[in-house]
């Protein structure tokens, strides 16, 4: 189903969590709401699912204003950080409890329930385990089983609150696959709350990043990463240096040499010069560069950071560099941004 | 290791290996001879005492003095009492937890320490309350006789004076357990449908089962055993208004040991009924009791 959140503002004893936030979802889309903590996500979450109310602004389930409803009338389904499964049953009756707790007139079969509930088991992989008490399962086991739980009652959409959080991350990495697996195959709009935007990039159709109770930027993962829109979704997406730089007839200049970009159309004046590590190409003379001497070389998996001293007025840079290419410290290394993006103040 | 650890302990040789746990032998048998020692002293010794007294002329008589009407009225109010006053305190206990654990309000503070008070105030003081209250002398004491509505010296007065003296248990064995299960899962429940009613049913009761249980049972005890308040505003009419503890200073006072011993053997046993009870149900449900805790 789709879901509109329109103007939405939530104040907490007089401190804002959310200003003014609008979002349009999909029917059927996977949306990850990314953001450091006491950016407002799991607060929009929460408003969505009815656990919180607003201090102004309307959330829409399709057509129907959802604001009016209770949690109980909006048919969500919730999943917890901790996943908050009943402890005191088994795995069977937490996955059936929203549908045993319906009124007569709507509940459907004894065996129905139990139907519907194994079904749900096995989609979450965990057929057999029907028996067993929260307390004997693993982490990422009881995750799967609040996920099965909050699918029971065929929800108009799925809320989930950092759900892999309290995982490690192997477990972590499975039941991110596993969950696109799950979407795509059952087609519940969804929306979970990461801090991790590994995960939110990886999984989501669409990432909404979030700061201090704002949407920041809304977009596909590769929009996101590619085009940050904002100084703050430039340094919270990725790896990022800064530079301050001076843009002079359509060149960028750091103190008083050319680094060789052009950056046509923009006005002169001062700007942070925003690039990611690995969005550089190496120079053998220096006719327009950065250019710096290496401190610290690390290899990270498949590639070679390096750390460069580019003058002591300003912070160190970090660019990516292929494994074979091996430097030694204080050897001097130029070279220049090939993507890159300018804020101004 | 352990092994280990004791023999240079016990050599005095080298402080090097040493497990953190582990004192000299002398020192690890003299703290728990000390502990026995005070235990057998202060606990078994007292509770050995009160049996023999009881049975010093022979089971017959033991019977015999506790089948005396007045003694057995004495039973039969405290079980009365007991019987009003701990089903009261279940539910006032789990509706302040409740309230208390799961929901942020002003004043919360203050109904914390409110709740604690019958424990900080000595029982004396509690009757005296309602001596203050309901008496002859007070503002609603004259119009209550008016109406014939006897509550000092009567039934209902060594309710109120046990409810209020037991009124912490229940909520105190609680508030800790709830506020550390959160209210996630009621969160949980409420986000599948459940209704209010429906979500304390079937989760947060069932989540605090172990925790209340034990409230219960403590509060079960003293409630039968409650000396202090009761005392003030009973009257200590024989027959009538006199409970188990009561009856006990009655009899002893009178010189009467065996009655007053075998009064006081019943309330004894009834600490060891309530003992044996939670340490059976702990063992029982292990497990639960543990999962409950854990998640």
């Amino acid at each position: 189903m789709e879901v509109r959140v329109q103007n939405i503002r939530k104040e907490f004893s007089r401190f804002p969590a959310l200003n003014d936030v609008s979002l349009d979802i999909r029917s059927g889309e996977l949306i990850a709401l990314l953001g450091p903590s006491g950016s407002g996500k799991t607060t929009l979450l929460r408003l969505i699912a009815g656990l919180e109310s607003p201090t102004e602004g309307t959330v829409y389930f399709g057509n129907e204003d959802a604001s009016r409803k209770t949690v109980q009338q909006r048919n969500i389904g919730f999943v917890f950080q901790h996943y908050a499964l009943f402890r005191h049953m088994t795995v069977l009756d937490n996955v059936s409890f929203g549908l045993t707790i319906r009124p007569a007139g709507r509940r459907p079969s004894k065996a129905d329930i139990r139907k519907r509930a194994l079904e749900l088991l096995d989609l979450v992989q965990l057929s057999g385990l029907e028996k067993r008490y929260p307390a004997q399962l693993s982490g990422g086991q009881r995750q799967r089983v609040a996920l099965a739980r909050a699918m029971a009652v065929e929800p108009n959409v799925l809320l989930l609150d950092e759900p892999f959080g309290a995982l490690d991350a192997q477990v972590r990495k499975e039941l991110r696959r596993w969950l696109r697996e799950i979407h795509d195959r059952t087609g519940h709009t969804t929306v979970f709350v990461t801090h991790d935007q590994d995960e939110a990039l990886e999984l989501a159709d669409r990432v909404v990043v979030m700061s201090k109770g704002k949407i920041e930027q809304i977009g596909t993962p590769d929009e996101i990463y590619d085009t940050p829109n904002s100084p703050f979704v430039f340094g919270f997406i990725g790896q990022s240096n800064i530079l301050p730089v001076r843009v002079e007839n359509g060149q960028l200049w750091l103190d008083d040499r050319s680094i060789g970009v052009s950056a046509t159309g923009e006005a002169d004046g001062p700007a942070q010069l925003y690039f990611r590590p690995h969005d550089i190409e190496l120079l053998d003379g220096c006719g327009g560069c950065i250019a710096g001497i290496v401190t610290v070389t690390r290899r990270v998996a498949g590639t070679r950071h390096v750390e460069l001293d580019i003058g002591a007025t300003h912070s160190k840079v970090e660019i990516e560099l292929p494994p074979e290419k091996v430097t030694s410290d204080h050897s001097r290394i130029a070279f220049r941004p090939t993507r890159w993006k300018l804020f101004r103040n | 290791m352990a092994h280990d650890a004791a023999s240079h302990g016990g050599t005095g040789n080298t402080e090097l290996v040493r497990v953190a746990t582990s004192e000299h032998r002398l020192a690890r048998y003299g703290l728990i001879g000390l502990a026995l020692c005070f235990v057998g002293l202060f606990l078994v010794l007292p509770l050995a005492a009160v049996f023999t007294e009881a049975m010093r002329n022979g089971p017959g008589e033991f019977f015999t003095v506790l089948s005396d009407p007045e003694t057995f009225s004495a039973i039969r109010l405290t079980l009365i009492v007991a019987g009003i006053a701990v089903p009261l305190n279940l539910v006032f206990g789990i509706a302040a937890a409740w309230a208390i654990a799961k929901f942020e309000f002003k004043g919360k503070a203050f109904l914390t320490t409110l709740i604690d008070l019958p424990f900080s105030v000595s029982p004396v003081i509690s009757g005296m309350v309602f001596i203050l209250l309901f008496g002859s002398h007070s503002l609603i004491g004259p119009w209550l006789q008016s109406h014939g509505i006897q509550i000092l010296f009567a039934v209902p007065g060594i309710v109120l004076a046990t409810v209020f003296v037991t009124f912490p248990f229940v909520a105190r064995e609680l508030i800790p357990l709830m506020q550390e299960q959160g209210t996630s899962d009621e969160e949980a429940a409420l986000s599948l449908g459940a209704s209010g009613w429906q979500t304390f049913w079937y989760v947060t009761l069932p989540n605090i089962k172990w925790g209340l249980l034990y409230g219960v049972l403590l509060c079960n005890a003293r409630a039968m055993g409650e000396f202090g308040a009761v005392s003030v505003v009973s009257g200590h009419i024989r027959g009538l208004t006199n409970t188990m503890p009561l009856q006990v200073e009655i009899l002893y006072n009178e010189y009467n040991f065996v009655a007053a011993f075998a009064v006081a053997t019943l309330l004894a046993l009834l600490a060891l009924v309530t003992l044996v009870l939670k340490s059976l149900l702990e063992m029982k449900y292990s497990e639960q009791i543990a999962a409950s805790r854990r998640h």
